[in-house]
Protein backbone atom coordinates (compact mmCIF):
# COMPACT_ATOMS: atom_id res chain seq x y z
CA UNK A 1 0.00 0.00 0.00
CA UNK A 2 1.52 3.30 -0.78
CA UNK A 3 1.41 6.28 1.65
CA UNK A 4 1.33 9.84 0.49
CA UNK A 5 3.67 12.62 2.28
CA UNK A 6 -0.15 14.20 4.10
CA UNK A 7 -1.01 10.85 5.08
CA UNK A 8 2.53 10.02 6.75
CA UNK A 9 3.08 13.93 7.93
CA UNK A 10 -0.65 13.59 9.70
CA UNK A 11 -0.16 10.72 11.41
CA UNK A 12 4.02 11.55 12.82
CA UNK A 13 2.21 15.01 14.08
CA UNK A 14 -1.26 13.55 15.79
CA UNK A 15 0.56 10.18 17.32
CA UNK A 16 4.05 12.50 18.02
CA UNK A 17 1.19 14.68 20.24
CA UNK A 18 -0.35 11.97 21.77
CA UNK A 19 2.93 10.26 22.36
CA UNK A 20 4.26 13.56 23.97
CA UNK A 21 1.25 14.69 25.79
CA UNK A 22 1.22 10.82 27.55
CA UNK A 23 5.13 10.58 28.93
CA UNK A 24 4.19 14.32 30.07
CA UNK A 25 0.87 13.52 32.08
CA UNK A 26 3.07 9.89 33.55
CA UNK A 27 5.90 12.37 34.47
CA UNK A 28 3.94 14.41 36.55
CA UNK A 29 1.65 11.63 38.32
CA UNK A 30 5.07 10.17 39.12
CA UNK A 31 6.88 13.25 40.25
CA UNK A 32 3.44 14.35 42.66
CA UNK A 33 2.68 10.81 43.55
CA UNK A 34 2.00 11.23 47.58
CA UNK A 35 3.85 8.07 48.07
CA UNK A 36 6.94 9.21 46.41
CA UNK A 37 7.23 12.50 48.61
CA UNK A 38 9.52 10.20 51.30
CA UNK A 39 11.44 8.84 49.24
CA UNK A 40 12.00 12.46 47.17
CA UNK A 41 12.36 14.25 50.59
CA UNK A 42 15.42 11.59 51.30
CA UNK A 43 16.92 12.17 48.08
CA UNK A 44 16.95 15.40 48.34
CA UNK A 45 19.18 15.35 51.69
CA UNK A 46 21.72 12.89 49.90
CA UNK A 47 24.38 15.30 49.71
CA UNK A 48 24.17 16.52 53.04
CA UNK A 49 24.65 12.92 54.64
CA UNK A 50 27.67 11.98 53.02
CA UNK A 51 31.49 10.19 54.56
CA UNK B 1 49.14 -6.89 37.69
CA UNK B 2 45.19 -6.80 37.34
CA UNK B 3 43.49 -7.41 33.67
CA UNK B 4 42.51 -3.75 33.85
CA UNK B 5 46.01 -2.70 33.90
CA UNK B 6 47.33 -5.27 31.88
CA UNK B 7 44.75 -4.62 29.53
CA UNK B 8 45.33 -1.04 29.35
CA UNK B 9 49.12 -1.34 28.60
CA UNK B 10 48.96 -3.59 26.02
CA UNK B 11 46.18 -1.23 24.48
CA UNK B 12 48.53 1.74 25.03
CA UNK B 13 51.53 -0.15 23.86
CA UNK B 14 49.99 -1.59 20.44
CA UNK B 15 48.59 2.05 19.71
CA UNK B 16 51.87 3.42 19.86
CA UNK B 17 53.30 0.86 17.67
CA UNK B 18 49.95 1.72 15.14
CA UNK B 19 50.88 5.73 15.56
CA UNK B 20 54.85 5.32 14.62
CA UNK B 21 53.31 2.99 11.23
CA UNK B 22 51.07 6.09 10.72
CA UNK B 23 53.59 8.87 11.14
CA UNK B 24 56.05 6.86 9.22
CA UNK B 25 53.35 6.83 6.57
CA UNK B 26 51.80 10.17 6.73
CA UNK B 27 50.79 11.70 3.72
CA UNK B 28 50.54 15.62 5.09
CA UNK B 29 52.95 16.81 7.79
CA UNK B 30 49.97 17.71 10.48
CA UNK B 31 49.24 13.72 10.12
CA UNK B 32 52.92 12.95 10.76
CA UNK B 33 52.90 15.42 13.63
CA UNK B 34 50.35 13.97 15.10
CA UNK B 35 50.72 10.48 14.74
CA UNK B 36 54.32 11.66 16.69
CA UNK B 37 52.43 13.24 19.12
CA UNK B 38 50.19 10.10 19.60
CA UNK B 39 52.64 7.59 19.61
CA UNK B 40 55.11 9.38 22.25
CA UNK B 41 52.01 10.24 24.62
CA UNK B 42 50.72 6.38 24.38
CA UNK B 43 54.60 5.19 25.24
CA UNK B 44 54.14 7.67 28.57
CA UNK B 45 50.87 6.22 29.09
CA UNK B 46 52.23 2.71 29.38
CA UNK B 47 55.41 4.38 31.37
CA UNK B 48 52.77 5.65 34.08
CA UNK B 49 50.71 2.48 34.23
CA UNK B 50 54.37 0.36 34.92
CA UNK B 51 55.49 2.42 37.31
CA UNK B 52 52.40 2.98 39.39
CA UNK B 53 52.30 -1.07 38.96
CA UNK B 54 56.27 -1.39 40.65
CA UNK B 55 55.51 1.71 43.41
CA UNK B 56 52.62 0.57 44.90
CA UNK B 57 54.33 -2.81 45.43
CA UNK B 58 51.05 -5.03 44.78
CA UNK B 59 49.05 -2.39 47.29
CA UNK B 60 46.16 -1.80 46.27
CA UNK B 61 44.02 1.24 47.40
CA UNK B 62 40.93 0.16 49.72
CA UNK B 63 37.46 0.81 49.10
CA UNK B 64 36.97 2.06 52.81
CA UNK B 65 38.61 3.59 55.53
CA UNK B 66 37.03 3.01 58.74
CA UNK B 67 33.77 2.26 57.61
CA UNK B 68 33.98 5.55 55.19
CA UNK B 69 34.39 5.23 51.36
CA UNK B 70 37.84 6.28 50.10
CA UNK B 71 36.98 8.63 47.68
CA UNK B 72 39.73 8.72 44.32
CA UNK B 73 40.41 12.55 44.34
CA UNK B 74 43.56 12.34 42.34
CA UNK B 75 42.02 12.46 38.70
CA UNK B 76 39.03 15.02 40.24
CA UNK B 77 42.27 17.84 41.28
CA UNK B 78 44.03 17.04 37.55
CA UNK B 79 41.07 17.99 35.93
CA UNK B 80 39.98 21.12 38.20
CA UNK B 81 43.72 21.99 38.15
CA UNK B 82 43.93 22.23 34.42
CA UNK B 83 40.58 23.25 33.43
CA UNK B 84 41.70 26.82 35.38
CA UNK B 85 44.73 26.34 32.56
CA UNK B 86 42.44 25.75 29.62
CA UNK B 87 40.15 28.64 30.70
CA UNK B 88 42.71 31.42 31.11
CA UNK B 89 44.17 30.15 27.51
CA UNK B 90 40.59 29.93 26.03
CA UNK B 91 39.66 33.53 27.45
CA UNK B 92 43.20 34.95 25.93
CA UNK B 93 42.44 33.47 22.96
CA UNK B 94 38.87 35.10 22.86
CA UNK B 95 40.34 38.28 24.05
CA UNK B 96 42.55 38.35 20.98
CA UNK B 97 40.09 37.81 18.46
CA UNK B 98 38.03 40.17 19.62
CA UNK B 99 41.09 42.51 19.28
CA UNK B 100 41.28 41.17 15.47
CA UNK B 101 37.71 41.94 14.75
CA UNK B 102 38.32 45.51 15.95
CA UNK B 103 41.77 45.91 14.65
CA UNK B 104 42.54 43.68 12.15
CA UNK B 105 46.32 44.26 11.41
CA UNK B 106 45.91 41.64 14.93
CA UNK B 107 46.15 38.80 11.86
CA UNK B 108 49.65 39.68 11.49
CA UNK B 109 49.09 38.29 7.92
CA UNK B 110 50.43 35.07 8.89
CA UNK B 111 48.15 31.62 8.55
CA UNK B 112 48.36 30.68 12.26
CA UNK B 113 47.14 33.67 13.89
CA UNK B 114 44.48 34.42 11.69
CA UNK B 115 40.73 35.20 12.99
CA UNK B 116 39.72 31.74 10.90
CA UNK B 117 42.10 29.39 12.25
CA UNK B 118 42.15 30.99 15.83
CA UNK B 119 38.05 31.33 16.56
CA UNK B 120 37.86 27.48 16.96
CA UNK B 121 40.61 27.23 18.93
CA UNK B 122 39.01 30.12 21.48
CA UNK B 123 35.60 28.33 21.29
CA UNK B 124 36.97 24.69 21.56
CA UNK B 125 39.24 25.71 24.59
CA UNK B 126 36.71 27.05 26.72
CA UNK B 127 34.05 24.95 25.74
CA UNK B 128 35.59 21.31 25.29
CA UNK B 129 38.89 22.18 27.24
CA UNK B 130 37.94 24.58 30.17
CA UNK B 131 34.13 22.93 30.52
CA UNK B 132 35.12 19.65 29.84
CA UNK B 133 37.60 19.40 32.61
CA UNK B 134 35.03 21.29 35.24
CA UNK B 135 32.24 18.97 33.92
CA UNK B 136 34.78 15.66 34.23
CA UNK B 137 36.23 16.98 37.76
CA UNK B 138 33.03 17.95 39.22
CA UNK B 139 31.03 14.88 37.66
CA UNK B 140 33.56 12.32 39.23
CA UNK B 141 33.58 14.27 42.60
CA UNK B 142 29.63 14.37 42.35
CA UNK B 143 29.09 10.72 41.56
CA UNK B 144 31.14 9.66 44.41
CA UNK B 145 29.95 12.08 47.27
CA UNK B 146 26.59 10.96 46.56
CA UNK B 147 26.91 7.26 45.48
CA UNK B 148 29.17 6.59 48.50
CA UNK B 149 31.67 4.87 46.61
CA UNK B 150 35.24 5.00 45.22
CA UNK B 151 35.46 5.20 40.84
CA UNK B 152 36.05 1.88 40.10
CA UNK B 153 39.38 1.05 38.51
CA UNK B 154 42.76 1.94 38.68
CA UNK B 155 44.08 3.34 35.04
CA UNK B 156 40.33 4.01 33.86
CA UNK B 157 39.70 7.32 35.88
CA UNK B 158 43.50 8.57 34.87
CA UNK B 159 43.34 6.89 31.24
CA UNK B 160 39.82 9.10 30.51
CA UNK B 161 41.27 12.15 32.27
CA UNK B 162 44.48 12.34 30.48
CA UNK B 163 42.87 11.03 27.26
CA UNK B 164 40.19 13.68 27.48
CA UNK B 165 43.20 16.21 27.45
CA UNK B 166 44.81 14.40 25.02
CA UNK B 167 42.10 15.10 22.49
CA UNK B 168 42.55 18.87 23.73
CA UNK B 169 45.85 18.85 22.76
CA UNK B 170 45.36 17.34 19.02
CA UNK B 171 41.89 19.54 18.55
CA UNK B 172 43.99 22.50 19.10
CA UNK B 173 46.76 21.85 17.36
CA UNK B 174 44.83 20.89 14.18
CA UNK B 175 43.32 23.71 13.92
CA UNK B 176 46.05 26.16 14.55
CA UNK B 177 48.13 24.20 11.76
CA UNK B 178 44.98 24.08 9.49
CA UNK B 179 43.63 20.98 9.95
CA UNK B 180 39.53 20.96 10.08
CA UNK B 181 36.23 19.72 8.90
CA UNK B 182 35.00 23.32 9.11
CA UNK B 183 31.69 22.27 11.34
CA UNK B 184 31.29 24.08 14.03
CA UNK B 185 32.08 22.85 17.24
CA UNK B 186 32.94 19.91 15.59
CA UNK B 187 35.88 20.87 14.02
CA UNK B 188 38.18 18.21 14.90
CA UNK B 189 38.99 15.54 11.92
CA UNK B 190 38.47 11.93 11.69
CA UNK B 191 41.42 10.50 13.67
CA UNK B 192 41.01 12.80 16.58
CA UNK B 193 37.19 12.12 16.78
CA UNK B 194 38.01 8.13 16.59
CA UNK B 195 40.07 9.10 19.72
CA UNK B 196 37.60 10.99 21.49
CA UNK B 197 35.18 8.21 21.09
CA UNK B 198 37.57 5.73 23.08
CA UNK B 199 37.44 8.23 25.57
CA UNK B 200 34.34 8.70 25.77
CA UNK B 201 32.89 5.15 25.82
CA UNK B 202 35.66 4.81 28.86
CA UNK B 203 33.93 8.04 30.83
CA UNK B 204 30.75 6.08 30.41
CA UNK B 205 31.65 3.00 32.38
CA UNK B 206 33.51 4.90 35.01
CA UNK B 207 30.27 6.86 35.38
CA UNK B 208 27.97 3.84 35.39
CA UNK B 209 30.69 1.46 37.04
CA UNK B 210 30.25 4.01 40.09
CA UNK B 211 26.93 4.07 39.98
CA UNK B 212 26.64 0.14 39.52
CA UNK B 213 29.19 0.15 42.63
CA UNK B 214 26.47 2.42 44.84
CA UNK B 215 25.47 2.39 48.17
CA UNK B 216 22.64 4.70 48.53
CA UNK B 217 19.96 2.87 46.84
CA UNK B 218 18.21 6.72 45.23
CA UNK B 219 20.64 8.15 42.37
CA UNK B 220 20.82 11.62 43.24
CA UNK B 221 19.15 14.16 40.74
CA UNK B 222 22.62 15.72 39.35
CA UNK B 223 23.84 11.98 38.27
CA UNK B 224 20.75 11.88 36.06
CA UNK B 225 21.46 15.36 34.50
CA UNK B 226 25.43 14.19 33.77
CA UNK B 227 24.66 10.94 32.21
CA UNK B 228 22.40 12.51 29.72
CA UNK B 229 25.29 14.74 29.08
CA UNK B 230 27.88 11.98 28.48
CA UNK B 231 25.05 9.47 26.77
CA UNK B 232 23.99 12.43 24.24
CA UNK B 233 27.29 13.89 23.73
CA UNK B 234 27.95 10.56 22.48
CA UNK B 235 25.11 10.05 20.50
CA UNK B 236 25.76 13.21 18.79
CA UNK B 237 29.59 12.76 18.38
CA UNK B 238 28.81 9.67 16.44
CA UNK B 239 26.19 10.86 14.25
CA UNK B 240 27.95 14.32 13.51
CA UNK B 241 30.81 12.74 12.21
CA UNK B 242 30.29 9.84 9.61
CA UNK B 243 32.95 10.94 7.81
CA UNK B 244 35.25 8.73 5.34
CA UNK B 245 39.18 9.82 5.25
CA UNK B 246 40.29 10.55 2.19
CA UNK B 247 43.30 8.12 3.24
CA UNK B 248 43.77 6.36 6.55
CA UNK B 249 47.20 7.79 6.59
CA UNK B 250 46.08 11.67 5.71
CA UNK B 251 43.92 13.65 7.89
CA UNK B 252 41.58 15.06 5.62
CA UNK B 253 37.90 13.47 5.53
CA UNK B 254 34.65 14.01 4.08
CA UNK B 255 31.07 13.77 5.27
CA UNK B 256 28.72 10.80 4.33
CA UNK B 257 25.92 12.62 3.62
CA UNK B 258 25.96 16.36 1.72
CA UNK B 259 23.92 19.34 1.07
CA UNK B 260 20.88 20.17 3.47
CA UNK B 261 21.22 17.15 5.30
CA UNK B 262 24.65 17.62 6.75
CA UNK B 263 23.73 20.73 7.58
CA UNK B 264 20.66 19.34 9.72
CA UNK B 265 22.79 16.95 11.18
CA UNK B 266 25.32 19.58 12.22
CA UNK B 267 22.48 21.91 13.67
CA UNK B 268 21.40 18.85 15.02
CA UNK B 269 24.59 17.93 16.74
CA UNK B 270 25.19 21.97 17.30
CA UNK B 271 22.19 23.03 19.38
CA UNK B 272 22.45 19.46 21.31
CA UNK B 273 26.19 20.13 22.27
CA UNK B 274 24.69 23.09 24.25
CA UNK B 275 21.74 21.90 25.39
CA UNK B 276 23.38 18.44 26.57
CA UNK B 277 26.99 19.92 27.45
CA UNK B 278 26.62 23.24 28.28
CA UNK B 279 22.98 22.77 29.84
CA UNK B 280 22.67 19.29 31.14
CA UNK B 281 26.03 18.93 31.69
CA UNK B 282 26.45 22.62 33.93
CA UNK B 283 22.76 22.00 35.55
CA UNK B 284 24.35 18.76 37.66
CA UNK B 285 26.75 21.27 38.90
CA UNK B 286 23.59 23.35 39.95
CA UNK B 287 21.69 20.86 41.62
CA UNK B 288 25.13 19.71 43.64
CA UNK B 289 26.58 22.80 44.12
CA UNK B 290 24.09 25.26 45.05
CA UNK B 291 22.42 23.03 47.71
CA UNK B 292 26.01 22.06 48.71
CA UNK B 293 27.58 26.02 49.45
CA UNK B 294 23.60 27.32 50.98
CA UNK B 295 23.48 24.38 52.87
CA UNK B 296 19.72 23.80 52.16
CA UNK B 297 18.35 21.15 49.84
CA UNK B 298 17.06 21.79 46.31
CA UNK B 299 13.90 24.07 46.45
CA UNK B 300 12.25 20.88 44.90
CA UNK B 301 12.83 17.74 44.55
CA UNK B 302 9.80 16.91 42.36
CA UNK B 303 10.30 20.00 39.98
CA UNK B 304 14.08 18.60 39.33
CA UNK B 305 12.09 15.55 38.40
CA UNK B 306 9.82 17.19 35.57
CA UNK B 307 13.17 19.40 34.80
CA UNK B 308 15.17 16.57 33.93
CA UNK B 309 12.65 14.75 31.88
CA UNK B 310 10.96 17.72 29.99
CA UNK B 311 14.48 19.14 28.97
CA UNK B 312 16.04 15.60 27.70
CA UNK B 313 12.54 15.33 25.64
CA UNK B 314 12.10 18.80 24.46
CA UNK B 315 15.70 20.00 23.70
CA UNK B 316 16.36 17.22 20.96
CA UNK B 317 14.22 18.69 18.58
CA UNK B 318 15.47 22.40 18.93
CA UNK B 319 18.21 22.13 16.29
CA UNK B 320 16.33 23.30 12.91
CA UNK B 321 15.86 26.66 14.11
CA UNK B 322 19.64 27.35 12.81
CA UNK B 323 18.57 26.90 9.66
CA UNK B 324 15.16 29.39 9.38
CA UNK B 325 15.19 30.41 5.59
CA UNK B 326 17.69 27.96 3.66
CA UNK B 327 17.30 25.12 1.91
CA UNK B 328 15.93 23.12 4.97
CA UNK B 329 12.35 22.13 4.74
CA UNK B 330 9.91 24.78 6.28
CA UNK B 331 7.87 22.01 8.03
CA UNK B 332 11.53 21.27 9.50
CA UNK B 333 12.32 24.77 10.85
CA UNK B 334 8.70 25.34 12.13
CA UNK B 335 9.18 22.05 14.38
CA UNK B 336 12.40 23.97 15.53
CA UNK B 337 10.98 26.94 16.01
CA UNK B 338 7.89 25.58 18.17
CA UNK B 339 10.30 22.99 20.40
CA UNK B 340 12.49 25.92 21.13
CA UNK B 341 9.72 28.21 22.59
CA UNK B 342 8.28 24.70 24.67
CA UNK B 343 11.98 24.92 26.08
CA UNK B 344 11.27 28.13 28.03
CA UNK B 345 8.78 25.71 30.21
CA UNK B 346 11.79 23.48 31.98
CA UNK B 347 14.47 26.07 31.49
CA UNK B 348 12.41 28.52 34.23
CA UNK B 349 11.82 25.55 35.94
CA UNK B 350 15.08 24.94 36.15
CA UNK B 351 16.17 28.33 37.09
CA UNK B 352 13.48 28.62 40.14
CA UNK B 353 14.30 25.64 41.25
CA UNK B 354 17.89 26.92 41.39
CA UNK B 355 17.11 30.48 43.13
CA UNK B 356 14.28 29.33 45.46
CA UNK B 357 16.97 27.23 47.23
CA UNK B 358 18.14 29.80 48.40
CA UNK B 359 14.87 30.97 49.84
CA UNK B 360 15.48 31.79 53.84
CA UNK B 361 18.99 31.88 53.13
CA UNK B 362 19.29 35.16 50.87
CA UNK B 363 21.14 36.62 53.44
CA UNK B 364 24.06 34.68 52.28
CA UNK B 365 24.11 36.32 49.24
CA UNK B 366 25.43 39.23 51.01
CA UNK B 367 27.96 37.62 52.91
CA UNK B 368 29.00 34.67 50.43
CA UNK B 369 30.71 35.74 46.75
CA UNK B 370 30.92 32.25 45.93
CA UNK B 371 27.14 31.29 46.63
CA UNK B 372 26.39 34.43 44.83
CA UNK B 373 28.28 33.34 41.74
CA UNK B 374 26.53 30.33 41.90
CA UNK B 375 23.22 32.45 41.91
CA UNK B 376 23.99 35.21 39.32
CA UNK B 377 24.92 32.49 36.95
CA UNK B 378 21.28 30.81 37.45
CA UNK B 379 19.61 34.13 36.61
CA UNK B 380 22.12 34.59 33.72
CA UNK B 381 20.42 30.95 32.49
CA UNK B 382 17.21 32.06 33.18
CA UNK B 383 18.00 35.02 31.16
CA UNK B 384 19.86 33.46 27.94
CA UNK B 385 16.95 30.72 27.93
CA UNK B 386 15.01 33.25 28.01
CA UNK B 387 16.09 35.02 24.68
CA UNK B 388 17.51 31.58 23.29
CA UNK B 389 13.82 30.97 22.03
CA UNK B 390 12.65 34.61 21.73
CA UNK B 391 15.69 34.42 19.08
CA UNK B 392 14.17 31.29 17.50
CA UNK B 393 11.04 32.38 16.36
CA UNK B 394 11.04 33.24 12.52
CA UNK B 395 10.10 37.29 12.25
CA UNK B 396 12.63 37.74 15.15
CA UNK B 397 15.54 35.34 13.75
CA UNK B 398 15.23 37.42 10.10
CA UNK B 399 16.60 40.14 11.63
CA UNK B 400 19.05 38.43 14.51
CA UNK B 401 20.67 35.32 12.66
CA UNK B 402 24.35 36.54 11.41
CA UNK B 403 24.43 39.42 13.20
CA UNK B 404 26.53 39.88 16.05
CA UNK B 405 22.85 39.32 18.47
CA UNK B 406 23.56 35.80 18.10
CA UNK B 407 27.30 36.57 19.77
CA UNK B 408 25.62 38.71 22.46
CA UNK B 409 23.59 35.86 23.24
CA UNK B 410 25.80 32.45 23.25
CA UNK B 411 28.00 34.53 25.35
CA UNK B 412 25.29 35.55 27.51
CA UNK B 413 25.30 31.68 27.97
CA UNK B 414 28.86 30.63 28.27
CA UNK B 415 30.09 33.83 30.58
CA UNK B 416 27.22 34.33 32.67
CA UNK B 417 25.94 30.46 32.78
CA UNK B 418 28.55 27.98 32.33
CA UNK B 419 31.07 30.62 33.15
CA UNK B 420 30.05 31.46 36.36
CA UNK B 421 28.54 28.30 37.85
CA UNK B 422 32.29 26.61 36.92
CA UNK B 423 33.47 29.68 38.98
CA UNK B 424 31.35 29.03 41.77
CA UNK B 425 31.92 25.00 41.40
CA UNK B 426 35.54 25.67 41.42
CA UNK B 427 35.67 27.70 44.60
CA UNK B 428 33.87 24.87 46.47
CA UNK B 429 35.72 22.13 45.03
CA UNK B 430 39.39 23.20 44.93
CA UNK B 431 39.38 22.96 48.60
CA UNK B 432 37.69 20.01 49.17
CA UNK B 433 39.55 17.68 47.09
CA UNK B 434 42.73 19.64 48.79
CA UNK B 435 41.99 19.12 52.15
CA UNK B 436 41.25 22.73 52.84
CA UNK B 437 38.87 24.66 54.94
CA UNK B 438 37.84 26.91 52.65
CA UNK B 439 38.89 29.24 49.61
CA UNK B 440 42.73 31.39 50.50
CA UNK B 441 40.85 34.87 50.10
CA UNK B 442 36.60 35.50 49.94
CA UNK B 443 38.00 38.63 49.06
CA UNK B 444 39.64 38.46 46.11
CA UNK B 445 36.31 36.03 44.89
CA UNK B 446 34.46 39.49 45.42
CA UNK B 447 37.10 40.99 42.88
CA UNK B 448 36.56 38.41 40.55
CA UNK B 449 32.69 38.55 40.95
CA UNK B 450 32.42 42.65 40.60
CA UNK B 451 34.81 42.76 37.51
CA UNK B 452 34.18 39.99 35.56
CA UNK B 453 30.30 40.91 35.94
CA UNK B 454 31.56 43.75 34.62
CA UNK B 455 32.97 42.53 32.04
CA UNK B 456 30.04 40.44 30.73
CA UNK B 457 27.34 43.97 30.92
CA UNK B 458 29.77 45.34 28.69
CA UNK B 459 30.03 42.10 26.26
CA UNK B 460 26.54 41.63 26.08
CA UNK B 461 25.50 45.25 25.91
CA UNK B 462 27.80 45.88 23.02
CA UNK B 463 26.77 43.05 20.88
CA UNK B 464 22.79 43.91 21.28
CA UNK B 465 23.53 46.95 19.95
CA UNK B 466 25.72 46.22 17.54
CA UNK B 467 23.63 43.50 16.16
CA UNK B 468 20.49 44.91 16.20
CA UNK B 469 22.30 47.79 14.69
CA UNK B 470 23.67 45.71 11.95
CA UNK B 471 20.53 43.78 11.45
CA UNK B 472 18.19 46.73 10.69
CA UNK B 473 20.96 48.10 8.21
CA UNK B 474 21.51 45.53 5.96
CA UNK B 475 17.58 45.31 5.52
CA UNK B 476 17.30 49.22 5.30
CA UNK B 477 15.97 50.47 1.64
CA UNK B 478 15.99 54.02 -0.06
CA UNK B 479 12.77 55.33 -0.96
CA UNK B 480 13.85 54.18 -4.66
CA UNK B 481 14.39 50.32 -3.78
CA UNK B 482 17.99 50.40 -2.75
CA UNK B 483 20.02 48.63 -0.29
CA UNK B 484 20.77 52.12 1.62
CA UNK B 485 23.64 50.75 3.30
CA UNK B 486 26.61 48.62 1.31
CA UNK B 487 28.42 45.78 3.81
CA UNK B 488 31.68 47.70 4.55
CA UNK B 489 29.55 50.84 5.88
CA UNK B 490 27.73 48.05 8.93
CA UNK B 491 31.04 46.91 9.53
CA UNK B 492 32.27 50.34 10.00
CA UNK B 493 29.54 51.22 12.49
CA UNK B 494 30.33 47.96 14.72
CA UNK B 495 33.54 49.43 15.44
CA UNK B 496 33.01 50.91 18.52
CA UNK B 497 31.34 48.36 19.97
CA UNK B 498 34.19 45.84 18.85
CA UNK B 499 36.56 47.99 20.70
CA UNK B 500 33.85 47.89 23.40
CA UNK B 501 33.32 44.60 23.37
CA UNK B 502 37.03 43.62 23.96
CA UNK B 503 37.16 45.85 26.65
CA UNK B 504 34.44 43.53 28.36
CA UNK B 505 36.60 40.30 27.29
CA UNK B 506 39.89 41.65 29.12
CA UNK B 507 37.63 42.46 32.11
CA UNK B 508 36.23 39.01 32.68
CA UNK B 509 40.03 37.72 31.87
CA UNK B 510 41.38 39.67 34.49
CA UNK B 511 38.77 38.08 36.98
CA UNK B 512 39.95 34.63 35.68
CA UNK B 513 43.64 35.34 36.61
CA UNK B 514 42.77 36.67 40.11
CA UNK B 515 40.31 33.55 40.52
CA UNK B 516 43.50 31.50 39.23
CA UNK B 517 46.16 33.09 42.29
CA UNK B 518 43.21 32.53 44.63
CA UNK B 519 43.31 29.12 43.75
CA UNK B 520 46.90 28.37 43.60
CA UNK B 521 47.05 29.87 47.11
CA UNK B 522 44.54 28.13 48.19
CA UNK B 523 46.24 24.51 46.95
CA UNK B 524 49.67 26.20 48.49
CA UNK B 525 48.89 28.03 51.62
CA UNK B 526 45.10 27.30 51.89
CA UNK B 527 44.67 26.21 56.07
CA UNK B 528 44.22 22.84 56.44
CA UNK B 529 40.16 21.05 56.95
CA UNK B 530 40.10 20.08 60.34
CA UNK B 531 38.65 16.96 59.21
CA UNK B 532 41.63 15.00 59.27
CA UNK B 533 40.27 12.86 62.79
CA UNK B 534 37.14 10.86 61.15
CA UNK B 535 35.77 10.57 64.58
CA UNK B 536 35.66 14.28 65.28
CA UNK B 537 33.90 15.11 61.88
CA UNK B 538 31.35 12.23 62.79
CA UNK B 539 30.59 13.80 66.20
CA UNK B 540 30.69 17.47 64.71
CA UNK B 541 27.65 16.38 62.22
CA UNK B 542 24.46 17.71 63.11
Amino acid sequence: MEFTYEQVAIFAQQSGLVYFFLIFCFIIAYAVWPKNKEKFDHASRIPFEED
Amino acid sequence: MSLEETGFAVFLGLLSLLCVVLAGKAVDPVFGFHAALGAAASAGGLFLIVRAYIDRAGAVAPQEIDGRPNYNYGPVRFAAVIAMFWGIAGFLAGLYIALELAFPQLNLGLPWTSFGRLRPLHTSAVIFAFGGNVLIATSLYVVQRTCRARLPGVVLPWFVVLGYNMFIVLAATGYLLGVTEGKEYAEPEWYVDLWLTVVWVCYLFLFLGTLWKRKEPHIYVANWFTLAFIVTIAMLHLGNNATIPVSFFGSKSYIYWSGVQDAMVQWWYGHNAVGFFLTAGFLAIMYYFVPKRANRPVYSYRLSIVHFWALIFIYIWAGPHHLHYTALPEWASTLGMTFSIMLWMPSWGGMINGLMTLSGAWDKLRTDPVLRMLVVSVAFYGMSTFEGPLMSIKAVNSLSHYTDWTIGHVHSGALGWVGYVSFGALYCLIPWVFGKKDIYSLKLVDWHFWISTLGIVLYISAMWVSGIMQGLMWRAYTSLGFLQYSFVETVEAMHPYYVIRALGGFLFLCGAIIMAVNLYLTIRRGEPADQQAPNAALAAAE
